[in-house]
C-alpha cells in the first residue's frame, strides 16, 4: 500500500478520496481542499472526517446550543463552562466539582456490554482530564418495551457492561433511571454521568502551550477497535446492516482505566502536567488537534511512535482508532523523567510521540514522510455549522388534542397496576448489580431521589469539610414528545426537585440531548424547542448549563425515538449530615404534601399503563413554584425539620406514598386534600414533594411554607404495616413490595 | 497499634479499609504490592477490588506479588490477617485458607445488605462479637460462591472454622451458606462481606456492625 504523503497529494491533485465513505459531504470535502490549498492526504481526510462529524463538531446543534451561553444565569459557582471536557462548579471551602453526562447509544445497541462499558470509561476520562478524582457515576437508560424480545438482549448486556466497568473502576453508582418504551427498541439510550472532585486551584485544561514541550501518549496501546466510531456509528441513522458495524465498537479494559486514574492523580499531585486531554471519540485526531488548537498552535508528531496493539495498523487507522483507556499530556522537558517514573509505578505505558511547536501547523510524519500538515484549529474549531431547517411535525396538533380517557373506580387496583408496571416497578434487578458503597462516601444512593456524597475524605490529605454534593438525572420522553419545550423544562424541574428533596441546593446543570436525525425538519424542530425550553428554564431557576452532549440519529429507518432530553443537576449541601433521607423513616411522623395538584394526565404514567395512550399536553411547567419548593426543602433540611422526603413525579402522589412506605417498611394512614381522589392520587402536576416531620415540627414547616407561598397539606401519620388512604384503599406493605419487586426479575431472571 | 492495608493494582476498597482502621483508633499503614516490606505492622487488612483486573482468576496473580512473599510466611507465623472479598480470594489462592471462590450461582454481580451470623467469636478478628450474633454487612461481588471438597468442608465445620454464615437467603450459592472462614490458628480470616463499609452512621450500609472486626483486632493486639 502506497503511503499517501503530502508530497504525493501535491503530485496527484485529482486522486479520488473516499470522503463519502467516511461520512463526509461533498461540500465539506471541498472546504477541506480550500483550507489546505490541495487535496488532503488519506490521514488528513481521516482527521477532518472525524473532527467534522456530527458527534465531534456539533454542526447541526451548535446554532441552538449557543442559547445555553447567551441565556445563562449569572452564577458565581461556575468556574469552567461549556466547551471544555466537562464543566467545573465551585462547591465551597476551596472544593470544586466537575460533572458531565454523555451518550453511548449506538454502540450499546450494536454490542450492549462493550458499548455501555466504554460509555462509562469515556465519561470517567473526561472528568479525569479536568484534574479531578472521579468519585461516582450514574446512568440514565432507555430500552424498548419490557415485553419486546430484543430488550432481553440489550438490557442485560448494558447493565452488565456498566456493572463490570464501573465496579472494576471502584466508582460507586449512585443513581440514574431505567425507562422502557417501544420507541427505543431499535435505539436504546445509554447516557453515562460521572462526577469528580478537585481543589478549586487545581483545574487542568486541554491545552498545549510552550514550544518544546513534549507530547506524551499514555495508557493502553492503540488497536483496531472503534475505528470510525464517531463518524460512522454515532453520526448516521441505523439501517439494517448494524451488526456489520460491530468492529466500530470499542472494547474496554477497566483495570487499565483504574490504573490511569491513580496514575493521573499522582501526576497532578506532582504538578508535572501542563495540559491534558483524554482520547475518546476520534482518538489521536481529536486529542492532537484540540490540544494544539488551544495551545501555542503547533504540534509535530511522529505517528510511528504510537505504541500499537496491532502492528499492521496504517496511519489513517491509528488516527481514527477509538481504543479505550488512553490519555495525552503535554509535559515540559524538565518534568518528563518524573512523569515517566510515575507512569512506571502504575504500570501505565507512556511514550513521547511529539512536541509542541510555534509553527501554527499540526504536522505528522510516518516513516519519515510528512503525512499531515494542517492548521489544527480548522479541524478542531472551524468545522461546518448548519442551520438545519425545522418545522413543527405535521401530526403535532392532533397529538396535542385532549382525549378523555375512562377513569378507574378501583383506585387500589390502579395503584398496584402502576407500582408493578415496567417503568415504576423496583429497579433493584438493575441497581443491585452496581457497587454503591466503594470509596465509603455514599450517603444516599438509588432508589433515593438523588445520590448524595460526602466530600471530606474523598481525597486523602485534603482539608476537612462538612459539605456534600447531590446529583440527579431525569428525563421524560413522553412529555417531550407532546411538547419538547415543556418536556425539557420538566426534565430540568424534576432533577432540580430531586436534588432539593435531599436538602441540597441545586447549582448547575449538565444535559444529554437524545434525538432522531437532524436532517429531518420535524426532529430538528423538537431539538430546537427542547434547547430553547431548557435554556429558558435554566435562566429562571438560576442554574447554568456547564456542558453536555448531543446524540442525534437515534432512529431506525424513518422512526425516531421520542425526543429525550436527559438533564443532570448537581447540588451542594453545607452539612451533609443534615441530608434528608428518602421516604418514611419512623412511625408517628406527620405526612405532609407540599405543592398543589391539578387535573393533569397528558403523557402520564397512568395514561401509558392503563390506556397505552400518548396525547394531550404534559403537566404545566411551574418554575417559580419549583424554586419556592426548593427553598422550603433546603431551608427545612438546614433547620432539621424534615425526617424524610420524596419527590412526586411519575405516577403521582399514590406512587410516591407507596415508595415512601417501601423505603423502610413503614406504613402510613392518610387522607386526601382535594375533591377528586383519582386526581389527587395519580395526577402528575409538577412542583410537588412529600415529606414527613415530627409532629412538634409541623408548625415550623407550615410557617416556612406560608412564607414562601408553598401550599402545605397535612395528610396523615406514618406507622403500621399498610398504606391506607381514607376508605379508598388499604394495601399491606408486603403486597406493595411483592408487586413492586416482581416485574423485572420475571423478565430477566 | 499499626494495621497494614495492602494496595495491589486494581485494589478498590483500600481507602475504606484505612478509614475503618483509623476510626477504630489504630494507625492505618499503606502497604504496596511491589514492596518486600510489611513495615512492621501488627496486623494486615487485604481489601476488596479487582487486583490485576482479576484476569486469569480472582486473586491468582496477586498471590505472586512481592509483598505476598513476605505476608505468607508472616501469616503462617501468626500475624493476624483479614481478607475481605478480593482479599478473601487472594488468601485462598495463596493457600492461607482452603477452598475457592467461584462465580455466583445467579451469574450476576450482586450488591446488597446481607444478614450474617457470627459462628466463631474466637478468631483474632471476631472476639468482640457474641457467638451466634446476627449482623448486617454489605456484600458486593460476582465471584463469592465458596466451594471446597467434601473432606475440607467437613473439617472446617468440625473445627469451627466456618466463621460467618449467610442468613435470610444465600446470595451466591456458597456451600453450607459459608460467608467466611479462618485458618487453623484463627489468625487468618477471610470473608466475602465488607465490614469496612459498615462503620459509620452517615455512609455505607445501614449498619455499623463492621466496627466489631476492628475493635476485635485492637483488643486482641492490646492484650497479646
Amino acid at each position: 500500500m502506497t503511503l499517501d504523503s503530502v508530497k504525493r497529494a501535491l503530485q496527484s491533485p485529482d486522486e479520488r478520496m473516499p470522503f463519502a465513505e467516511l461520512g463526509m459531504k461533498e461540500d465539506e470535502y471541498q472546504r477541506v481542499k480550500e483550507i489546505l490549498g490541495r487535496r488532503p492526504t488519506g490521514s488528513e481526510l481521516a482527521i477532518y472526517s472525524v473532527m467534522w462529524s456530527e458527534h465531534c463538531s456539533y454542526k447541526s446543534s451548535k446554532v441552538h446550543l449557543r442559547q445555553f451561553a447567551t441565556k445563562a444565569p449569572a452564577s458565581e459557582a461556575l468556574l469552567v463552562g461549556m466547551g471544555e471536557n466537562a464543566g467545573v462548579v465551585d462547591i465551597g471551602d476551596g472544593w470544586a466539582a466537575t460533572f458531565k453526562i454523555e451518550s453511548h447509544n449506538h454502540p450499546s445497541y450494536v454490542e450492549p456490554h462493550q458499548g455501555a462499558a466504554t460509555g462509562v470509561g469515556g465519561i470517567v476520562r473526561d472528568i479525569m482530564s479536568m484534574g479531578a478524582r472521579p468519585i461516582a457515576v450514574m446512568d440514565s437508560l432507555r430500552f424498548g418495551g419490557l415485553d419486546q424480545h430484543d430488550t432481553r438482549r440489550v438490557l442485560p448486556g448494558v447493565v452488565e457492561g456498566i456493572s463490570h466497568y464501573g465496579n472494576c473502576l471502584g466508582l460507586p453508582n449512585i443513581g440514574g433511571e431505567v425507562v422502557f418504551d417501544p420507541c427505543y427498541i431499535g435505539n436504546p439510550l445509554v447516557n453515562a454521568l460521572c462526577v469528580g472532585l478537585l481543589r478549586k486551584d487545581q483545574i487542568k485544561l486541554a491545552t498545549a502551550p510552550g514550544p518544546g514541550n513534549k507530547v506524551v501518549l499514555f495508557g493502553a496501546r492503540t488497536g483496531a477497535d472503534g475505528i470510525g466510531g464517531a463518524s460512522v456509528l454515532a453520526s448516521a441513522t441505523f439501517e439494517d446492516e448494524s451488526q456489520a458495524k460491530r468492529p466500530a465498537v470499542q472494547v474496554g479494559d477497566p483495570f487499565m482505566e483504574k490504573l490511569l486514574i491513580e496514575c493521573c492523580l499522582e501526576l497532578y499531585q506532582a504538578d508535572v502536567v501542563v495540559g491534558i486531554q483524554d482520547l475518546g471519540a476520534a482518538g489521536v485526531s481529536c486529542a492532537t488537534t484540540e490540544l494544539a488548537a488551544k495551545g501555542t498552535g503547533g504540534m509535530a508528531v511522529d505517528l510511528n511512535l504510537v505504541p500499537l496493539r496491532d502492528p499492521t495498523l496504517r496511519p489513517e487507522e491509528i488516527l481514527m482508532s477509538e481504543s479505550q483507556e488512553r490519555m495525552m499530556a503535554v509535559v515540559t522537558p524538565e518534568d518528563i523523567a518524573a512523569f515517566m517514573a510515575i507512569c512506571e509505578k502504575w504500570d501505565v505505558p507512556a511514550t513521547v510521540i511529539g512536541e509542541v511547536t510555534d509553527s501554527g501547523r499540526l504536522t505528522m510524519t510516518w516513516d519519515g514522510e510528512v503525512i499531515v500538515d494542517i492548521p489544527p484549529g480548522t479541524a478542531a474549531d472551524e468545522g461546518p455549522v448548519y442551520q438545519r431547517p425545522f418545522h413543527e411535525p405535521a401530526g403535532q396538533a392532533a397529538l396535542n388534542t385532549h382525549v378523555e380517557l375512562a377513569r378507574p373506580d378501583d383506585l387500589r387496583a390502579t395503584l398496584l397496576q402502576l407500582l408493578g408496571s415496567a417503568n415504576l416497578s423496583s429497579r433493584e434487578w438493575v441497581t443491585s448489580q452496581y457497587d454503591r458503597y466503594v470509596r465509603g462516601n455514599t450517603v444516599l444512593a438509588q432508589p433515593a431521589d438523588a445520590g448524595v456524597l460526602r466530600i471530606s475524605e474523598s481525597m486523602p490529605g485534603a482539608d476537612e469539610t462538612t459539605r456534600g454534593i447531590a446529583l440527579a438525572t431525569d428525563g421524560n420522553g413522553r412529555y417531550a414528545k407532546l411538547d419538547p419545550y415543556a418536556g425539557a423544562q420538566l426534565a430540568l424541574a424534576e432533577a432540580y426537585r430531586n436534588v432539593a428533596v435531599t436538602g441540597a441546593t441545586p447549582l448547575a446543570v449538565t444535559n444529554c440531548l437524545n434525538f432522531g436525525s437532524p436532517e429531518d425538519p420535524e426532529v430538528m424542530w423538537q431539538f430546537a424547542e427542547a434547547v430553547r425550553g431548557l435554556a429558558d428554564a435554566c435562566k429562571t431557576l438560576g442554574v447554568p448549563v456547564t456542558g453536555g452532549n448531543v446524540s442525534f440519529y437515534n432512529q431506525t429507518g424513518a422512526a425516531a425515538i421520542h425526543p429525550t432530553p436527559v438533564v443532570g443537576v448537581l447540588g451542594v449541601i453545607e452539612d451533609v449530615a443534615r441530608r434528608v433521607p428518602s421516604g418514611f423513616t419512623a412511625a408517628n411522623l406527620r405526612v405532609v404534601l407540599l405543592g398543589d395538584t391539578a387535573d393533569e394526565f397528558g403523557g402520564s404514567e397512568w395514561a401509558h399503563v392503563a390506556h397505552n395512550h400518548l396525547g394531550g399536553l404534559p403537566p404545566r411547567v411551574r418554575l417559580d413554584a419549583e424554586r419556592a419548593l426548593a427553598t422550603v426543602l433546603t431551608t427545612a433540611a438546614k433547620r432539621g425539620l424534615l425526617a424524610g422526603s420524596h419527590d412526586l413525579s411519575d405516577g403521582g402522589l399514590a406512587v410516591a406514598l407507596a415508595e415512601a412506605c417501601l423505603a423502610r417498611g413503614i406504613g402510613a394512614a392518610v387522607s386526601l386534600p382535594g375533591e377528586d381522589a383519582f386526581v389527587d392520587l395519580f395526577s402528575e402536576s409538577s412542583a410537588r414533594a412529600l415529606v414527613c416531620v415530627e409532629a412538634e415540627k409541623f408548625a415550623a414547616l407550615a410557617e416556612l411554607c406560608a412564607n414562601n407561598e408553598v401550599p402545605c397539606y397535612g395528610l396523615g401519620v406514618t406507622g403500621g404495616t399498610s398504606l391506607t388512604v381514607e376508605d379508598i384503599l388499604e394495601i399491606p406493605i408486603a403486597t406493595l413490595r411483592e408487586t413492586h419487586q416482581a416485574t423485572l426479575p420475571a423478565v430477566f431472571g | 497499634m499499626r494495621v497494614g492495608v495492602v494496595t495491589f493494582p486494581g485494589t478498590l476498597d483500600d481507602q475504606d479499609a484505612a478509614r475503618a482502621v483509623r476510626l477504630a483508633g489504630a494507625e492505618a499503614v499503606p502497604l504496596w504490592h511491589a514492596d518486600h516490606d510489611l513495615r512492621g505492622v501488627d496486623a494486615v487488612f487485604l481489601p476488596g477490588g479487582f487486583s490485576y483486573g482479576d484476569y486469569l482468576r480472582c486473586g491468582a496473580i496477586s498471590r505472586f506479588a512481592p509483598l505476598m512473599e513476605e505476608l505468607i510466611p508472616a501469616a503462617k507465623a501468626g500475624l493476624p490477617v483479614l481478607g475481605t472479598c478480593n482479599g478473601f480470594q487472594i488468601l485462598c489462592e495463596a493457600h492461607l485458607l482452603p477452598g475457592a471462590l467461584t462465580r455466583n450461582a445467579g451469574l450476576h454481580y450482586l450488591c446488597r445488605d446481607q444478614g450474617i451470623r457470627v459462628e466463631n467469636n474466637a478468631t483474632a478478628w471476631t472476639g468482640q462479637f457474641d457467638q451466634g450474633q446476627e449482623i448486617l454487612l454489605p456484600i458486593k461481588h460476582g465471584e463469592g460462591r465458596y466451594v471446597a471438597d467434601a473432606a475440607t468442608l467437613a473439617e472446617l465445620e468440625r473445627a469451627g472454622r466456618v466463621v460467618f454464615r449467610y442468613t435470610g437467603g444465600n446470595p451466591n450459592g456458597s456451600l453450607n451458606d459459608i460467608a467466611g472462614i479462618c485458618n487453623e490458628a484463627g489468625n487468618v480470616v477471610g470473608l466475602m462481606p465488607h465490614p469496612e463499609h459498615a462503620v459509620e452512621e452517615l455512609t455505607g450500609a445501614p449498619s455499623v456492625d463492621g466496627r466489631g472486626f476492628f475493635t476485635s483486632i485492637l483488643k486482641k493486639l492490646v492484650t497479646a
